[in-house]
């Protein structure tokens, strides 16, 4: 078991031709996921990386029966490609492209959600079940099959807690890289219970920022609905007052959203939380002696 | 990007949105002319820098005469302004803005922002105009109302209603003075993709009319390709030249006041760098995310960048490579060496993609100063250990 994807999992990828598009559909393809065809318009009826390319997402869904889609495209027809596989029938849209503008993404994410269709990211890593299904820009190797589930706004951060995890001698079932812009698809409140629920995770590593209060909203469900333990970090304790660090969701302006007050909420929540990420792994392995 | 006040009123003109009358000035000479044009009897010298908090700071001042204009020109141009919102140094003021005086009989507070848990805008308004909103909050958060507009069906009358009524604003004229005033700034808001708009003081002039005494504008970076027009209003001396020099390779750089120097992928990874040097008695010097496509040239450019900083006494390179592949971060550490001198400890951890390429590139690189970490926490540790001369 895993959550949202697997090895039955079919994939289409919208901006397949595109350089990143295409190194990372090969990488995809090379780990195993079912990538069975991509979009680029004007390109319909060509075959890339072995699969079939078409012209638009309704198409691809018809031919292929995809369910899932990765999304490459440049950052100011993100929005276009999220509402075009929302109206297509597409069930979980993987958002990798950094630099979507918000206004867009408010847009699609209020189509997606009208129309049922989850959404990962924008300007995030992916989802990956491990040893079944990468989907999104991770190195795959690092990532072995296991029991814990993550789930990180950071990219990198998702990476160095997965590494660590499997060092430990343990492995993940799934990891998402959710993002950190202002507005995100899936966030903890989604997948938390989703973990919860997913028999083959026993143990959860959760990685947060400052800025922003969805992990202090995480708090308040892990105490009510989570059972399985929990380790989280949470990146910018030693982030200056009111400096934008890298990507939009780190920032903290005033008192709302520091590291302190995210880490305060976890810890009273009856969550582990480590100070540096560097002791995620051993954590993991504590909480997971304990049960 | 943030705008000028001054600029922010050009757009707010643009969409009609009433401001005072003003002009942009660079030198006092220039700032008598425009207040003879303006034509008074009062007039306001306005410090244009990208910081709240300049009244405070005494770079806002009124003038009743032109003789007063000059002097206080002369005051304020080219003194170092320090606001709650600068850093401890200020910022030099290089620019006016001469403005007419306004008649006051009402100060509320009006901004547009980005409301991240309803995901759509969000109108904010107070009573309490003229103060900082912040301890309005926190005081009296009662006298705060807020209006979120669903973009998919844009501003309509109750949203109108909804500000005008909690602002306990009645009168016919006034309240319809108020609702277009907002409906304005909320269609600038979305034209523009504005990250925020705010306004205080707003102002309610004698006869009936609303006025922005104040303007605050922050723009979407990732949206500024769609407007030339704002894209071009970027004052780049409001902002620290070594961000900007880093953000011309890719490189997001900003600077802190510690010994070891860092260089990360991933803002997030970055972030938990700082925080376990921190943890192991160190202090970071800079926060250098190199990005997604790191190559042996930004990389070069960053440990410039960070190198230029007196207080460095040890870099720590951590890269766990996903896109960003360890060979070329090696590759990038060996041109750096070439092109800068290094002269301090490097401790390089490596990670991911193609690390076991990078770690040979190193090994036959035979680089002086350079030691290898293991992990994040030796890396740390070892860099910890190097700033203090250990």
């Amino acid at each position: 078991m895993s959550i949202l994807v697997n090895k039955d999992t079919k994939v289409i990828v919208q901006g397949f031709t595109g350089k990143e598009g295409s190194f990372h559909a090969e990488q995809c393809l090379a780990y195993g996921t079912q990538i069975v065809g991509g979009v680029t318009p004007n390109k319909g009826g060509q075959e890339h990386l072995g699969k079939p390319v078409f012209n638009t997402v309704a198409e691809a869904v018809k031919n292929t029966g995809a369910t899932v889609s990765m999304i490459f495209v440049p950052p100011a027809f993100v929005g276009d490609a999220v509402m075009e596989a929302a109206e297509a029938g597409i069930e979980l849209a993987v958002i990798i492209t950094e630099g979507a503008p918000v206004k867009d993404m408010q847009m699609a994410k209020a189509y997606a959600t009208k129309h049922n269709m989850k959404t990962i990211g924008p300007n995030c890593p992916g989802i990956i079940t491990a040893e079944e299904c990468k989907i999104g820009i991770m190195p795959g190797m690092i990532f072995k099959k296991g029991n814990v589930g993550l789930i990180s706004k950071s990219g990198t951060l998702t990476y160095e807690g997965a590494n660590q995890v499997c060092k430990e001698g343990f492995g993940i079932t799934t990891a998402v890289g959710i993002g950190g812009d202002p507005i995100i698809g899936l966030s903890y409140k989604q997948i938390l219970p989703m973990f919860e629920a997913d028999p083959e995770t026993e143990a959860i590593v959760m990685i947060g920022e400052i800025g922003g209060d969805l992990e202090i909203q995480a708090a308040k469900l892990i105490k009510e609905q989570i059972t399985k333990p929990v380790v989280a970090f949470i990146a910018g304790q030693t982030a200056p007052k009111g400096k934008t660090m890298g990507h939009a969701g780190a920032i903290v302006s005033g008192t709302a959203g520091t590291a302190a007050e995210k880490m305060a909420a976890l810890e009273a929540a009856g969550v582990k939380v480590v100070v540096s990420p560097a002791e995620i792994g051993k954590a993991v392995a504590e909480v997971l002696a304990k049960k | 990007m943030n705008v000028h006040e001054y600029q922010a009123k050009q757009i707010f003109a643009k969409y009609g949105v009433p401001t005072p009358k003003g002009i942009m000035v660079e030198s006092v000479k220039d700032a008598v002319t425009a207040a003879e044009q303006l034509g008074g009897p009062v007039w306001v010298v306005k410090a244009q820098i990208h910081a709240g908090g300049r009244g405070l700071g005494g770079g806002v001042k009124l003038a009743k005469s032109l003789e007063e204009v000059e002097e206080l020109a002369n005051e304020i141009l080219g003194m170092t302004l320090v606001t709650h919102q600068t850093t401890a140094e200020g910022k030099l003021v290089q620019k006016l803005y001469i403005e007419d005086g306004a008649d006051i009989k009402d100060e509320f507070y009006l901004s547009v922002v980005l409301d991240r848990k309803l995901e759509m805008p969000l109108i904010m308004a107070s009573t309490e105009g003229g103060m900082n909103i912040e301890d309005v909050a926190e005081k009296t958060p009662e006298k705060i109302i807020t209006v979120p507009v669903d973009p998919s069906i844009g501003f309509q009358g109750f949203h109108g209603r909804e500000l005008a009524f909690g602002l306990g604003i009645t009168d016919k004229k006034k309240k319809k003075n108020i609702i277009s005033f907002a409906s304005k700034l909320y269609k600038l808001y979305m034209d523009n993709d504005a990250e925020l708009i705010e306004i205080n003081p707003l102002v309610r002039t004698g006869n009936g009319e609303f006025l922005a005494l104040d303007g605050k504008m922050g723009f979407d970076n990732s949206a500024l390709g769609r407007h030339p027009d704002i894209a071009a209003m970027r004052d780049l001396s409001e902002e620290d030249p070594d961000e900007v020099e880093a953000s011309k390779y890719g490189l997001s750089y900003v600077a802190l006041d510690g010994e070891i120097g860092c260089m990360v992928n991933g803002a997030g990874l970055a972030m938990g760098t700082m925080d376990t040097i921190n943890h192991m008695g160190g202090t970071p010097a800079n926060f250098l995310d190199v990005g997604g496509s790191a190559n042996a040239e930004t990389v070069a450019k960053g440990f410039e960048i960070i190198l230029k900083n007196p207080n460095v006494k040890a870099i720590f390179v951590n890269i766990f490579g996903g896109i960003v592949r360890c060979d070329r971060i090696a590759n990038g550490i060996i041109e750096a060496t070439k092109i800068t001198d290094v002269n301090v400890p490097v401790i390089v951890r490596l990670d991911g993609t193609n690390a076991p390429e990078a770690a040979e590139i190193l090994k036959n690189a035979n680089i002086a100063n350079l030691i290898v970490g293991n992990d994040l926490g030796d890396g740390a540790a070892k860099a910890v250990a190097a700033a203090k001369g250990e």
